[in-house]
């Protein structure tokens, strides 16, 4: 992949550089679409002001049955998401200078930070935070599935698991706008996500030391 | 089945509408359960699945008189059978305590449920399930305190003892009161109830039992099921009857901080995206972003 990971545009100048194959494309779609259903499903039961959104499902029952599924196709999804991703996401030296400089972030202003790799302290923290609370919002998640699970834990357990897995998916919607925000607030980003990839300029100006890399690779493979 | 139409609703799972005037001083009717005068003949079960239309299963024994051995969804009342040794008599005391739902007028599992509509409470006090609307979730199990409300299997709707609101919606009243061979199952008024208790309990006090007393916890804002107890000082030797039942802590923050503080960030996190979208603009990329990338792409080459 390293050797065509750079290529010129058709139309023209312009260099494009793949950034996620088409395989993990569909891991994000499956775990992306599975998430907004859990929390829209998720939501209905949480706030009686959402239990309209039960209709989506086919009603309050359905709704009850199939979030827990869900969950199951999320868990799943995103552990495959973890086994790609977990190594470009180790947490690096200019992650702090990133992290301690929300004022250049927020902004904009990306030549007052180092250059990044393939992510930035944000996105790290989105993938590692992710991975944290869907694994309790998986564990909490079985605790509470009482047509299967009922028998395994006490009443007291789950009042306590119960809240938790209530907090932890605020925190993972919460995350989740972070992330979804992050991808239109920095045009050229959503297109990594439908196509694969991105333009040279948007590895040039976001993720400098990430195009660099793999810049070297391609004259590496004498590309 | 619905909501009763002969009964006026007083509350509403998973709804804020305003509730009804009840006549002050009313509150509302109760069944009074004699401890004292219970012969464990479980005529009480038999008339409650008869009435019900419930069908348990045939169970196994295993040494003890309870069977079933727990409320099951199909049981929703249940004869309690516990060996006490009492340590100032020296006598093994029998305690038989039917069990089911106490019909809180602070109900736990109406607080807890997400479904508008399928717990209620009635203005003259019962809690009621309404299978049309309950989703099975279980929640109503984690919000009471008594650990009565039980999941079917079959029906994957939950269930538990009505009060008979519909026999008492029509000037009857409960089916394990009318079968009741000793008259340990008493039902009327809450007022009517507690006058009947206060002249058992006298009589329990004149014959030695000085801790009889009647159980209608404060806990949860009293109960319209009510017992006599000869031992009304330690509920917990009936069976684990909870000396201060009360809602769960956890289930006050489930449904009551956590809901509007959840709600409140993730709305703020929306209004916080747009506010900085307006702000800052568009992270847009540069042509010169674009021919660098292209001559360090070239450079390469």
């Amino acid at each position: 992949m390293s050797a065509a990971s750079l290529h010129k545009a058709p139309s023209g100048e312009a260099v494009v550089v793949d950034r996620y194959t088409g395989l993990a494309r569909a891991n994000h779609w499956v775990t992306a679409i599975s998430l907004i259903l859990l929390a829209l499903s998720g939501m209905a039961l949480f706030h009686p002001a959402l239990f309209f959104l039960t209709a989506l499902f086919g009603g309050g029952q359905f709704t009850r049955i199939i979030h827990p599924w869900i969950g199951v196709v999320l868990f799943f999804s995103f552990a495959g998401l973890f086994i790609r991703f977990w190594r470009a996401n180790l947490w690096e030296r200019e992650d702090n200078v990133w992290l301690a400089s929300p004022g250049a972030v927020l902004s904009g202003h990306e030549e007052r930070l180092p250059e990044i790799g393939r992510y930035n302290a944000g996105q790290k923290l989105v993938f590692w935070g992710m991975t944290l609370l869907i694994l309790v919002l998986f564990v909490s998640g079985l605790t509470i599935w009482d047509t299967y699970f009922f028998a395994y834990t006490s009443i007291e357990t789950k009042r306590a698991v119960v809240v938790l897995h209530a907090a932890a998916a605020v925190c993972a919607i919460l995350i989740w706008i972070a992330h979804v925000y992050a991808a239109i607030w920095v045009r050229g980003t959503v297109r990594a996500m439908t196509r694969g990839s991105v333009t040279g300029g948007w590895a040039w100006r976001h993720h400098r030391k990430w195009l660099r890399e793999e810049v070297a690779k391609g004259r590496a493979d004498g590309g | 089945m619905a909501s009763n139409p002969g009964l006026t609703l007083l509350r509403k799972s998973a709804s804020d509408e305003a509730p009804p005037a009840v006549l002050p001083g009313d509150d509302g009717v109760a069944k009074l359960i004699d401890v004292s005068k219970c012969i464990g003949c479980k005529a009480c079960q038999a008339a409650c699945l008869e009435w019900n239309e419930r069908h348990e299963e045939v169970g196994f024994n295993v040494g003890s008189y309870e069977n079933p051995h727990d409320l099951t969804a199909e049981s929703w009342t249940l004869m309690r059978f516990a060996e006490w040794d009492n340590p100032e008599t020296g006598n093994l005391e029998w305690l038989i305590r039917k069990d089911g739902c106490m019909h809180c007028a602070d109900p736990g599992c109406l607080k807890a449920c997400p479904s508008p509509g399928a717990i209620v409470q009635y203005a003259n006090g019962i809690v009621d399930f309404v299978s049309e609307h309950c989703i099975g979730c279980g929640y109503c199990i984690k919000g009471c305190p008594f650990n009565i409300p039980r999941l079917s299997p079959v029906e994957q709707v939950v269930h538990k003892c009505t009060l008979c609101s519909d026999r008492v919606a029509v000037g009857g009243g409960p089916a394990c009161a009318k079968a009741c061979p000793t008259h340990a199952i008493s039902f009327g008024s809450k007022a009517e109830m507690k006058t009947l208790a206060g002249q058992r309990i006298a009589d329990l006090k004149s014959r030695g039992f000085e801790q009889a007393g009647l159980y209608d916890p404060a806990g949860v804002g009293g109960t319209h099921v009510m017992y006599v107890l000869h031992h009304a000082d330690k509920p917990e030797i009936y069976s684990g009857l909870p000396a201060n039942p009360h809602i769960s802590r956890l289930v006050g923050v489930w449904k009551g901080a956590a809901k509007v503080a959840g709600l409140a960030a993730i709305g703020a996190a929306v209004v916080g995206a747009f506010v900085h979208h307006l702000l800052a603009g568009a992270s847009v990329v540069s042509k010169e972003d674009e021919q660098k990338a292209t001559h360090l792409a070239e450079g390469a080459d």
